[in-house]
């Protein structure tokens, strides 16, 4: 990987034994995050800010916090950034996005914030094809509160306010939002990528890339569902939280891009829905 | 018109500028005429006017409309929106402003300017669609949550809405703060003749504004701190900056108040109503003057406490069960008997009525002035008070009851 910003421990020119492959990237600021041992939000951090840096974008970057595990991205990642009330990210990153139309445009949300609370909130956001890009990591459970259901927590998953395991009879199944709002015309991208392995974070780099550049380009709204792992809120591991991830989840949650429409702004009067056996290229 | 009937070109262009114009339009114009840049919304009665005004015009001068997908959605837009620098603006009628506290409550704690205009409806739930000011307590005491206020400007003509429009983004941006324009619906619906004289307030640059961290760490507008401490200190400054509010912004309108024995305390519509009776009032002898707080926080407390040392009586008037009398009877601290007059539902105090309840009033404050004084402190209200129950009722409904019977 190339990085735009090596930090000040590059080898002088000339110092031919020492070649820098890797180092944090400027954005990412310089200190220890609240994070719990083995949470994925840092991996998820450190994609964006490598991201944000290769595409030459923090200086244009307003960025919306979230409420819950992410609350203080902003102490992670030296970027202009408002705070949200809880799921109403898309709802603020709207209004950024259509009074700066220059700037770039992103949220970070969880899944609580967006797929329970703010659901109204990343639909219509989605519908409108905001030029904004979505970062979601789903980790299936209200980490920052201590770890109560989520609506993507899986079935019979154990959780503080699930002390049985979730019951589809009382608690529903979980919610793949990701696969609902690809089939709105408005969204130019969604995928779901995961941090469980080396290979999947590099995949997951290329889609939060991708994400990017659609918004860049002039496309719509734009999302990537990072798969995370929570072993406190999970009660296991990190090394379990990571089996686990691989496991269930992600056949729970399928990997990959689900649509792509090319970064091509959306015609205002097509009001179709593209069938999601024809997805469209 | 060609102004022959007018003795010269000045009158004419005067004439011209004065047009006829419902309220809900006419504020959407002011807010447009005193550069907002962004305006969020969604439908609701009395006050889609307002809304279908921004859609039109906003798009053909190039500026940002978006109708939301909710009164959340609306108003978190215009969070985003006021936290890049622009003015921004928001508008709903009552059920819409109690979605939008929570982030009037974000806005207050991140120091946000924004305004929002309310066009208040008859509660509580989705109650009615007539005019009402049930809203006073939600707009000076509440809304959302945590220790903060905001400013609340309320007109008495459409006239004076336009005027306060230019002042409501001027506060806000001066103090870094929503701010609040609350008209009853008939001030949103009714059509007046409205002179088209405008006020842009000047702009100015934010060094608190987000527009990307080029050459610069990166800015962060919150309001969360976790440390008490420094979340305690950011409230102390929250409320200096109240306090520095209150001393320098408190608006009030005082009519006919020279020669008064009798001061009738109302707002918005209801103030309208208070002038129509208290020229009958003086018609009839009785010297009654008009005290109109324009703006309801801050409230003007110390000059109606200083009034109230040189009256016999208060009467405040509103289109609701009594709310704006709670302050004015903290401001007026017992020093002469403040009675009440309010019809709720939508509907709005006659004249007539308020005629009679100056009359009650009068017959109280000369009761007091005579040897005899007998149950002077006995609040008076005019709406119907609920019949006894006769059925056992449990302790605390009882001790409720006969407490609140001061």
């Amino acid at each position: 990987m190339t990085l735009h910003t090596p930090g000040p421990e590059s080898p002088a020119p000339g110092a031919s034994a020492a070649r820098l492959i890797y180092a944090r990237p400027e954005v990412l600021r310089d200190r220890s995050t609240h994070y719990c041992p083995g949470c994925g939000h840092g991996v998820v951090h450190r994609l964006l800010a490598e991201v944000l840096t290769e595409l030459d974008l923090p200086a244009h970057t307003i960025a919306v916090a979230p409420v819950g595990c992410a609350v203080f991205a902003y102490d992670y990642l030296d970027i202009d950034f408002v705070e949200a009330p809880h799921g109403r990210a898309p709802a603020v990153a709207t209004g950024i996005r259509r009074v700066r139309p220059e700037a770039f445009v992103l949220t970070y949300q969880g899944d609580g914030d967006l797929a329970a609370i703010g659901t109204a909130e990343i639909v219509h956001a989605a519908a409108r094809g905001e030029r904004i890009t979505a970062i979601f990591v789903n980790n299936g459970i209200y980490g920052m509160t201590g770890g109560q259901m989520a609506p993507t927590t899986l079935l019979g998953q154990k959780t503080t306010s699930s002390p049985f395991g979730r019951d589809a009879a009382l608690m529903g199944y979980p919610i793949r939002i990701t696969e609902m709002l690809a089939q709105l015309p408005g969204v130019t991208y969604a995928a779901r990528g995961t941090i469980a392995d080396v290979g999947s974070i590099g995949k997951l780099k290329a889609m939060i890339k991708r994400a990017c550049q659609v918004q860049m380009e002039g496309g719509g709204f734009a999302i990537v569902e990072a798969l995370s792992n929570c072993p406190v809120g999970w009660g296991m591991t990190p090394q379990q939280s990571i089996e686990h991830l691989k496991g269930p989840v992600v056949e729970a949650y399928p990997l990959g891009v689900i649509v792509d429409r090319g970064a091509v702004a959306q015609p205002t009067h097509d009001l179709g829905c593209p069938s999601p056996a024809h997805p469209e290229a | 018109m060609t102004g022959e009937r007018e003795p010269g070109a000045q009158a004419d262009a005067n004439r011209r500028a004065r047009v006829l114009m419902k309220g809900n339009e006419a504020i959407a114009e002011a807010a447009i005429q005193a550069g907002c840049d962004a305006y969020f919304g969604y439908p609701i009665t009395p006050q889609a006017e307002l809304l279908e005004w921004m859609a039109r015009r906003m798009l053909e001068l190039g500026r940002v409309f978006i109708q939301a997908e909710s009164e959340l959605g609306a108003i978190n837009m215009a969070l985003g929106a006021a936290a890049t620098g622009a003015r921004v603006m928001v508008s709903s009628s009552s059920p819409g402003i109690s979605l939008m506290a929570e982030a009037m409550s974000y806005m207050a704690g991140s120091g946000t300017p924004m305004v929002l205009v309310n066009i208040m409806r008859a509660g509580p739930g989705l109650g009615g669609i007539g005019p009402s000011q049930s809203d006073y307590f939600q707009a000076t005491k509440g809304h959302g949550h945590g220790d903060y206020r905001v400013p609340v400007l309320a007109p008495a003509s459409i006239g004076e809405a336009m005027e306060l429009m230019a002042t409501s983004f001027e506060l806000a941006e001066r103090y870094r703060t929503p701010v609040m324009l609350v008209a009853d619906g008939i001030l949103g619906q009714a059509m007046e003749p409205v002179d088209l004289r405008f006020r842009t307030p000047e702009r100015q640059t934010f060094d608190w504004a987000l527009t990307g961290a080029a050459g610069r760490p990166g800015r962060v507008i919150k309001s969360i701190d976790l440390d008490p401490e420094v979340l305690e200190r950011r409230n102390l400054d929250l409320q200096h900056k109240y306090r520095e509010i209150a001393r320098r912004e408190t608006r009030w309108e005082g009519w006919q108040l020279h020669d008064a024995d009798l001061v009738i305390v109302a707002y918005g519509t209801a103030a309208r109503v208070a002038r129509t009776a208290i020229e009958r009032a003086r018609e009839k002898g009785i010297r009654v003057g008009l005290f109109r707080p324009i703006t309801l926080w801050p409230f003007p407390s110390h000059e109606l406490a200083r009034l109230s040392r040189h009256v016999g009586g208060i009467l405040t008037v509103e289109l609701s069960a009594g709310q704006m009398v709670e302050d004015v009877r903290l401001a007026v601290e017992g020093r002469c008997p403040v009675a009440f007059h309010g019809r709720m539902g939508g509907l709005v105090p006659t004249p007539d009525e308020v005629m009679g309840a100056l009359k009650a009033l009068k017959g109280r404050v000369d009761r007091i002035a005579s040897p005899e004084r007998h149950a002077h402190m006995a609040p008076v209200s005019r709406w119907h008070e609920p019949p006894e129950r006769t059925e056992a009722e449990p302790w605390i409904h009882e001790r409720v009851r006969r407490g609140g019977r001061r």
